[in-house]
């Protein structure tokens, strides 16, 4: 890189993430003068810089930016996963109010620590060498340290926000140690350098770094073997803070997994191809057999978004344009999935407001809630993935990818692995519509019913505009090439 | 209208009714709105693919009434059209939903709208399998038949319906799923999955033989075939009766449809290899499931294993690769449509009565019942290949066609014949013939109006198809020998008997 390197670097490509950093700040100003009672006026600031952020994103168009000498770049694809983070945040922040007013929890940190860990996670999205990667993986982590914890009073949340502090922290740790290994044998922290240094062969040390990477990655995502606290993290932290867990840092954590593997390891393909699919393989399998026996929904979907992960991975093990774009699609197709299914838990509510979250809860619901048993149907057949649902079209390129790619036995025992998660999907089926209904739940809030029915008409009405994302996401991957 | 043309109306149709009856209320007057609209929307569509009907030449081999619109892209595509083969079977469909949805008025009694809602969703995605010339499309419609139907088998099933509907949907699944692999293969290999071009292309044959077990597995399970056959059993003894109908009646030809579309022109190699399995296993499903028919105090049962029989004549009667033979197996499967359907909603009538399945809880019927047992005669004859009955030519032709091929498969195939007259013979005589003893049964009526309507425009269609076959073989004449001479350009001549 021998650019003249200017003494101020530009700061539109990041000012994304400068509004919300700056809002930020403000909000703790405003949070610690006015108290817990400014919760609300601090969420609709958050939400409203959420979505500045997003429309500035929108607004820099298709062109590759980069700045702070080339650490950090916007193109198409950062652009597309930023803003699916921006989503699964205000998500977040829409569903958490009425919950934590009625659990009596209504803390304005909340709030603005999700804002701080989606700016470490739009970092994470644009991150283009080792160092700025690190610093918005770290700045995401402890944000979401203390986010895990809010419920401090609950037994259950303190445990599953210790637990991930503790994992977490380990995992940071081979990160870091990964990243150091890497940059003592290539020389250099920057990608495009990495790849260059990495093309002509490469030494053990390389390989360990790269293997330590990628378990510190592993664990962001919760892949197996790095997946043990998800189920206990999901079942333990409040609801809306499982949803956003579930959304905005998974997809972070794919878009930087993805642009590190591609971006600076493609060079040596055939050393991590075997990794990721051992990853994709084993969280599939664990996936789909873990989450037969579980009768709490959200621990079930712990292990249902470990199984996703695997699909998405499936997708990055292939290493081509076409397995980053079908990662993409099964990003978007899996945060419209997750968001809904969250926004039918959280309307689980017995008449006296009793927070349910059992799958024999649902009893009967097409018979007592039709909406909401409508809703969560469609769902959960498209987390089959039965067509002309959207989560069809999520496996289908993945898959696809992998079938190009020749990784033919991935394909295979991923595609089965499916089959047997059908499974566990169908038996909540079965509970809502087969059996004897339960006492009723009461109405929810007019919030949550627009979340759950805006992601059951993305799910069902996908395959119509299934021609548009595509070459959104098409043109995503291929900035990465 | 905006681009789209008369299939895309069949696709249309029926989801406009199923708006249109979740829209009723649940009061008395919205019910009956709701099942009058259900039963209109059928008949409407039915006219409809009358009208398609009338557009298409028969004389022609290629694909008819296309339509091309981008989807995923201008690989992957939306493309509707229709041959002599998949002509028969569109027809087939919108014919037989308006039987179903009539005999359900009754019998139905809870969440009114859900039902037919799901059954005219279920029309529009059977509908599709048949015309759809895009395989990923194609598979769409394929697969997504299994959300209304296992929700149909589920919600109205009988007492073991749950088990019923999950051993129906993972078998279903399982083997799609192998399919879906298989066409992203072919996907990549020739760049786009429109059914006209992959058509045209002749795949190498070491690849051949991975694609055609791919689709072999998924539309063996759909068939069924002899050994993954055990959903069907199941399936229909706790379906609802409409839903047994749809079930025997269409679900099941989607199998046969797909090797004539798929198997058979674009792997011709690998089917010709494989077609001695086809065999074996056809003539296994037409002897043992015979046998096991027999044994069977069910009457949903029986039928079903009979149509596990049944179906392995089409089977044979396809890889017999010979005119005959594959137009056998169209006639066959579209005149099992009638019969099977005919005979479940036979069962659905006396069902109706005494809520029993149990062939031991009935007994000479015919002093009661004359006109019902007059009805259930014919339609047992059908099934057993009587002359002059549509299900004699169907196989007749696909022994014909056998013979041709390999004359071990046909004697053992005729031994089947005789089986299957055995126990649809000793099943009528059990339930129809003999001195009324059972107290349950003395009061019971004979078809009402509602029911002969339902049952004699079947039993009109039976005997006229059995007399007059050319009706539905001068359909599929012209497109039969086209795939026939697309296998044969595909074999270089490897087969001799085809060249005649």
């Amino acid at each position: 890189m021998n650019q003249v390197i200017s003494p101020v670097p530009a700061f539109g490509p990041a000012l994304p993430e400068i509004v919300l950093a700056v809002a930020a700040l403000a909000l703790v100003l405003l949070g610690s003068f006015r108290g817990d009672g400014a919760k609300v006026l601090i969420d609709r600031i958050a939400m409203a810089a959420l979505v500045l952020a997003g429309l500035i994103l929108i607004d820099q168009g298709p062109a590759r930016l980069s700045t702070f000498n080339d650490a950090f770049v916007v193109d198409s694809f950062a652009r597309v996963m930023k803003i699916l983070t921006l989503i699964g945040a205000v998500v977040a922040i829409v569903l958490s109010d009425r919950f934590f007013a009625e659990e009596k929890v209504a803390r304005f940190e909340y709030t603005i620590l999700i804002l701080l860990s989606t700016i470490g996670m739009m970092m994470m999205c644009s991150a283009n060498e080792l160092i700025s990667l690190y610093l918005g993986v770290e700045l995401q982590s402890l944000a979401l340290y203390v986010v895990a914890a809010i419920h401090r009073d609950n037994a259950k949340a303190s445990e599953a926000g210790l637990k991930y502090f503790v994992l977490g922290a380990l995992s940071s740790g081979m990160l870091l140690y990964g990243m150091s290994l890497v940059y003592g044998f290539t020389g250099s922290v920057t990608f495009p350098t990495i790849a260059k240094a990495v093309t002509g062969g490469h030494g053990s040390g390389v390989m360990i770094g790269l293997v330590f990477i990628v378990a510190g990655l592993a664990f962001k995502m919760s892949v197996v073997p790095f997946h043990m606290w998800t189920p206990d993290v999901y079942e333990g932290a409040p609801t809306p803070v499982a949803a956003f867990f579930a959304t905005a840092p998974k997809m972070a954590a794919v878009a930087m997994t993805t642009r590190i593997l591609i971006d600076a390891f493609l060079p040596i393909l055939k050393d991590w191809q075997p990794i990721i699919a051992f990853a994709a393989i084993a969280s599939m399998g664990l996936g789909a057999f873990a989450a037969i026996g579980q009768n709490n929904i959200k621990r079930l979907m712990a292990y249902s978004s470990i199984g996703n992960m695997g699909y998405a991975l499936v997708g990055l093990a292939a290493g081509t344009v076409q397995g980053v774009e079908g990662v993409v699609i099964f990003m978007v197709i899996y945060l419209a999935m997750t968001i809904g299914v969250f926004a039918v838990i959280l309307a689980m509510q017995g008449q006296t407001g009793t927070r349910m979250e059992l799958v024999s809860d649902l009893a009967g619901a097409s018979r007592t809630s039709p909406g909401l048993a409508f809703v969560m149907a469609a769902l959960l057949f498209s987390l089959i993935g039965i067509p002309p649902l959207a989560g069809f079209f999520g496996k289908f390129y993945v898959f696809a990818a992998a079938i190009q790619a020749k990784l033919f036995a991935l394909s295979v025992i991923g595609i089965l692995a499916s089959v047997v998660s059908a499974f566990y999907y169908l038996r909540i089926i079965k509970v809502m519509y087969f059996d004897e209904p339960a006492p009723a739940f009461r109405n929810s809030g007019l919030e949550i019913r627009v979340v759950m029915w805006a992601s059951a008409a993305f799910v069902i009405l996908f395959a119509v505009v299934a021609g548009p994302i595509r070459s959104v996401a098409e043109a995503a991957a291929r900035s990465l090439f | 209208m905006f681009g789209f043309g008369i299939l895309s109306g069949l696709l249309v149709l029926p989801l406009v009714g199923a708006g249109f009856v979740l829209l009723q209320k649940d009061d008395e007057a919205g019910l009956r709105n709701a099942r009058w609209g259900a039963f209109w929307t059928t008949i409407v569509t039915f006219l409809l693919s009358l009208v398609a009907l009338a557009r298409f030449d028969s004389t022609k081999a290629g694909f008819q009434l296309i339509e091309r619109k981008g989807w995923l892209g201008e690989q992957i595509v939306y493309q509707l059209g229709v041959d002599g083969v998949a002509m028969p079977f569109v027809i087939l469909t919108t014919f037989l939903m308006p039987f179903c949805i009539a005999a359900s008025f009754h019998s139905i009694r809870t969440r009114v709208k859900e039902y037919f809602a799901l059954f005219l969703l279920l029309e529009t995605l059977m509908i599709g399998v048949f015309v759809s010339l895009d395989l990923v499309l194609f598979y769409v419609f394929f697969e997504a038949g299994l959300i209304p139907m296992f929700l149909i088998i589920g919600i109205w099933g009988g007492a073991r319906r749950i088990y019923a509907s999950f051993k129906f949907f993972l078998y279903t699944l399982l083997g799609s799923v192998l399919m879906l692999l298989a066409i992203m293969a072919m996907y990549w290999t020739v760049g786009t999955t429109d059914i006209l071009k992959l058509l045209a292309y002749k795949f190498p044959s070491g690849m051949q033989y991975w694609l055609w077990l791919a689709f072999f597995a998924s539309f063996a399970v759909k068939m069924p075939m002899w050994p993954v056959h055990t959903w069907l059993p199941d399936a229909h003894v706790e379906a609802p009766t409409a839903g047994s109908v749809i079930l025997a009646g269409i679900l099941l030809k989607m199998g046969g449809y797909g090797f004539i579309r798929f198997s058979l022109p674009m792997f011709p190699e690998a089917s010709l290899y494989f077609a001695n399995l086809v065999f074996a296993l056809s003539v296994v499903a037409i002897i043992y499931t015979s046998l096991v028919a027999m044994m069977q105090e069910d009457i949903k049962k029986l039928i079903a294993y009979s149509s596990v029989a049944h179906m392995g004549f089409v089977t044979m009667g396809l890889f017999t690769l010979n005119t005959q033979g594959v137009q056998g197996a169209v006639f066959q499967m579209v005149s099992h449509g009638l019969v099977s359907g005919a005979l479940f909603l036979c069962v659905g009538v006396v069902y109706d009565r005494l809520h029993t399945r149990e062939i031991a809880a009935y007994g000479g019927l015919v002093n009661r019942m004359p006109l019902y047992a007059l009805v259930f005669l014919l339609f047992t004859m059908a099934n057993v290949g009587l002359p002059g009955t549509s299900g004699f030519v169907g196989e007749f032709l696909t022994l014909l066609g056998s013979y041709k091929a390999n004359t071990l498969v046909a004697v053992l195939a005729t031994t089947g014949v005789i089986f299957s007259a055995c126990y649809a013979l000793w099943l009528f005589a059990r339930v129809v013939y003999g001195k009324l003893e059972k107290h349950s049964l003395e009061a019971i009526p004979d078809l009402d109006r509602r029911e002969m309507a339902l049952l004699v425009p079947l039993a009109v269609l039976v005997i006229y198809f059995g007399v007059q076959p050319n009706a539905i073989l001068s359909m599929s004449q012209a497109s039969v020998d086209g795939i026939l001479a697309a296998v044969q350009a595909g074999l270089g001549g490897k087969l001799a008997v085809l060249a005649q």
